[in-house]
C-alpha cells in the first residue's frame, strides 16, 4: 500500500511538473483577424519569431465576434496556457473580470494601461509620437496641402493616432487642412475594406493626396483605393510599404511583435504592471525600405529624424489625446 | 453643399448602388416566379470569393467573372432543388445557404491562399478597370451637365453600365416577351400556367438560374471592381438591403433602379457625415443613416407609402395534384 502511495505520489508529482514544463503560451487575436496586414499580424509575427527561435509551440485563437471574448479567455486559461497574451483594448474589461479567477496564470494585454491586478502585464504604446512623425512626412509630401486620416473604430485610442498625426502635419505645414473620418463605432469597423476604400475616395475628392489609415483590416481597402486613385497612403502597425510599392509613403510602426515576443520569452516570469513602449524605447517609429525610397526625399527624412530626436529628448512634447480627451490640432 | 460635393456623392452612389441593383433584379426574377430568395447575400458572397480567387490564379478578370457566376449558380441550383423539386421551405433554404456561404467562402479562401480567408490583392487585368465614356473630357466644360457626365456617369467599371442596362432589359423581358408573361403568371397562379401545358418547374428553375447569374455579377463586381479581392463577409448585408429595395420597389424593375439608387445614396451619405451635418445643421449619427433603408422598407410594408403586394404564389411550392 505504501509502495502504491509512493508510486502514485511520484506519478502525480511528475504529472504536475510535466504540466508546468509544457505550459505553452497562448495568444488571442482581435476581430481584425490574424492576417489583417497590420495590428494583429504584427502580433502574429512576434509569436512566430518566438516559436522559430525557441522551437516552442503556442496556442492561438481568432475572435469571430464580441460574445466570444470571455469564453475564449477562460478556455485558454483553463487549458493551462501560460502566459495568455491578447491584442487589443477591447479585452480590457473582460480580462479584469477573468484574471482574478486564474491567479496562477499570467496575462499580458496590449493597448491597455488601466488595470490593476497582480497577474496582468499591460503594454501600451505611444502611438501619438509615431503618428506625429508620419504626420510630418504627410505634411511634407502633400502637394495639395490637404491630407486625410481614416480611423477604424471611433475610440480614444484611435483618436490618439489621429491627434498625433494632425500635430505632425501642422508642424510640417501650418496651413494644411486635415480631413478626418472614422469607419464606424463597432468592432466591425476593424475589418471593412469596402468602406475604407470609399472613405479614401471621398477624402481624395475633398483634396487629400496623402491618407493615413489607422484602421486594422479596413486599411487594406484604404491603401488599395489610394493606389487606384494615384495618391499616397500611410500604413499602420506593421510595415505596409510593400503592399503597393510606390504608393505607400511610409508606415507608422508599432512594435506589437516585440511586445508579444518579449511576453512569450519571459513566459511565466512576466512581471505585473504597465510597460510603455515609446519612441525612445523603439516601440513606435516609421518604416523606410526599398518600396518607399523613391517617395521620401532626403530632406523629408532629415526633418522627420530631427523631430524624432527632439521627441526623444523631450524638446517636443506630442499631445496625447487620451490624457484629456482634447486635441490641439484637430476636432473629432 | 456645393455642386462638386453633390457630384462626388452621386458618383459614390452609383458605385455603391450597382451591387444592390444586380441583387435586387436577381431577387425580382426569382420572386416574380414565386420563389422567395433570402439567399441573395450568400450567393453574392460565394461569387465574390470564386471570382477573386480565379481572377487571381488566372490573372484574367473574365475567367473570374465566369467562375463567380458559376459558383452563384451552384447555390441557386441547390436552392431550386430544395424549394422547387423537394418543395421545401424557401425561407429556410435561403437562410441555410447564407450560413453555408459565410463559412465555406472563408474556408476555401484560407485553404487556397492561407491569408486568413482573404484573397491576395488583384492588380492589372485581374480587375475591372474604370472606363471613360466617349467625349467625357470634351464635354466637361459644358455647364452643369458636363461635369455630371464626366464625373458621375463616366469613369466606372464595365459592370456598372451592365447593371444599368439590365433594368430596361428586365422590363422588356418581363412585360414584352412570352417568357416574361409566363414567369409572372407562374408567380401569381401556377395552376393556370400548368393547365396551359407549360412546365411550372421548368419556368421556376429558369428564374432561379437567372437569379444565380445576376447574383454572380453582383459578387464579382464587389470583389473585382469595387474592391481588389475578397474578404470575409465582404458583402456586409447588401443582399438583405437588396431585398428591402425589392419590396420598396414593389417587385417592378424600373422602380427597383430608383430604390437601389436611393439606398446607395444613403450609403454614400453615411460615408460623408460632414456633408449631412452641413445640410441639416444637426449631427446625425452614422448608424441612423445605415438603418434608413430598413426603416423605409418597414414604412412601405406597413402601408404608409402605397401598398406592397408580393406575387400571390410566392413562397408556396407548387403541387400538381393532391
Amino acid at each position: 500500500m505504501t509502495l502504491m502511495k509512493k508510486v502514485l505520489g511520484t506519478a502525480a508529482t511528475l504529472a504536475l511538473t510535466a504540466g508546468v514544463a509544457t505550459a505553452e503560451p497562448a495568444i488571442i487575436f482581435d476581430l481584425g483577424g490574424k492576417f489583417d496586414k497590420s495590428f494583429n499580424e504584427a502580433a502574429f509575427n512576434g509569436a512566430e519569431r518566438w516559436a522559430q527561435e525557441t522551437g516552442g509551440t503556442y496556442k492561438e485563437l481568432e475572435m469571430q465576434d464580441e460574445a466570444q471574448r470571455e469564453q475564449a479567455l477562460r478556455r485558454l486559461a483553463e487549458a493551462g496556457s501560460n502566459p495568455v497574451v491578447m491584442t487589443g483594448f477591447a479585452f480590457g474589461d473582460v480580462l479584469a473580470k477573468v484574471a482574478p479567477d486564474f491567479p496562477d496564470t499570467k496575462f499580458a494585454i496590449i493597448d491597455v494601461d488601466w488595470l490593476d491586478q497582480p497577474n496582468i502585464t499591460q503594454i501600451a504604446f505611444t502611438e501619438h509620437e509615431g503618428s506625429y512623425l508620419v504626420g510630418m512626412m504627410a505634411g511634407l509630401a502633400s502637394k495639395t496641402g490637404t491630407v486625410g486620416f481614416i480611423g477604424g473604430m471611433d475610440i480614444p485610442l484611435i483618436r490618439r493616432f489621429g491627434c498625433g498625426y494632425a500635430q505632425g502635419v501642422v508642424a510640417a505645414n501650418p496651413d494644411a487642412k486635415i480631413v478626418l473620418n472614422m469607419t464606424g463605432t463597432t468592432p466591425a469597423a476593424w475589418n471593412d475594406p469596402v468602406k475604407g476604400a470609399e472613405l479614401a475616395k471621398g477624402q481624395k475628392s475633398q483634396g487629400a493626396d496623402v491618407i493615413y489609415a489607422a484602421a486594422g483590416g479596413t486599411g487594406v481597402g484604404v491603401l488599395q483605393a489610394a493606389a487606384d486613385e494615384g495618391i499616397l497612403s500611410i500604413g499602420v502597425d506593421s510595415n505596409q510599404n510593400g503592399m503597393h510599392p510606390g504608393s505607400v509613403l511610409t508606415s507608422m510602426l508599432k512594435r506589437v511583435d516585440n511586445a508579444v515576443y518579449d511576453a512569450f520569452t519571459k513566459g511565466t516570469a512576466l512581471e505585473p504592471g504597465v510597460t510603455v513602449m515609446d519612441l525612445a524605447a523603439g516601440g513606435v517609429g516609421y518604416a523606410m525600405d526599398e518600396n518607399n525610397a523613391s517617395l521620401v526625399t532626403a530632406e523629408m527624412q532629415a526633418a522627420v529624424d530631427a523631430a524624432a530626436e527632439k521627441i526623444k529628448s523631450g524638446e517636443i512634447v506630442v499631445h496625447d489625446y487620451m490624457s484629456d480627451d482634447t486635441c490641439p490640432a484637430a476636432t473629432f | 453643399m456645393d455642386y462638386a460635393t453633390l457630384l462626388q456623392l452621386l458618383d459614390t452612389t452609383l458605385r455603391l448602388a450597382t451591387p444592390l441593383l444586380f441583387a435586387c433584379l436577381a431577387g425580382l426574377y426569382s420572386e416574380r416566379a414565386g420563389i422567395f430568395d433570402i439567399g441573395l447575400e450568400g450567393k453574392m458572397l460565394m461569387a465574390a470569393m470564386a471570382s477573386a480567387s480565379v481572377a487571381f490564379l488566372t490573372g484574367s478578370v473574365w475567367a473570374g467573372l465566369l467562375a463567380g457566376m458559376a459558383a452563384s449558380l451552384v447555390l441557386a441550383g441547390i436552392h431550386g432543388l430544395a424549394s422547387i423539386t423537394f418543395r421545401g421551405n424557401q425561407l429556410i433554404s435561403g437562410v441555410a445557404l447564407n450560413f453555408v456561404a459565410s463559412g465555406v467562402t472563408v474556408l476555401i479562401a484560407q485553404r487556397l491562399f492561407g491569408q486568413g480567408g482573404r484573397t491576395p490583392p488583384l492588380a492589372g487585368d485581374a480587375r475591372f478597370s474604370a472606363i471613360t465614356l466617349p467625349f467625357a473630357e470634351e464635354l466637361r466644360g459644358v455647364p452643369v451637365l458636363g461635369p455630371l457626365y464626366a464625373e458621375v456617369i463616366s469613369g466606372h467599371p464595365l459592370l456598372v453600365y451592365v447593371a444599368l442596362l439590365m433594368v430596361p432589359l428586365t422590363w422588356w423581358v418581363l412585360y414584352r416577351t412570352r417568357f416574361g408573361l409566363r414567369l409572372r403568371a407562374v408567380g401569381e397562379n401556377p395552376a393556370a400556367v400548368d393547365t396551359a401545358g407549360i412546365s411550372v418547374v421548368g419556368l421556376r428553375f429558369a428564374a432561379v438560374a437567372i437569379t444565380g447569374i445576376l447574383c454572380g455579377l453582383a459578387g464579382a463586381y464587389m470583389a473585382t471592381a469595387l474592391q481588389a479581392g475578397f474578404g470575409r463577409e465582404m458583402t456586409a448585408g447588401r443582399g438583405y438591403i437588396a431585398l428591402a429595395a425589392l419590396i420598396f420597389a414593389k417587385w417592378r424593375p424600373v422602380a427597383a433602379l430608383w430604390a437601389c439608387l436611393l439606398f446607395g445614396f444613403f450609403q454614400a451619405l453615411a460615408l460623408r457625415p460632414d456633408v449631412v451635418e452641413a445640410v441639416v445643421q444637426v449631427k446625425v449619427p452614422v448608424p441612423f443613416l445605415d438603418a434608413l433603408p430598413y426603416v423605409l422598407t418597414v414604412l412601405v410594408l406597413a402601408g404608409f407609402v402605397g401598398k406592397a403586394i408580393p406575387p400571390r404564389a410566392g413562397g408556396e411550392p407548387y403541387v400538381k395534384e393532391r
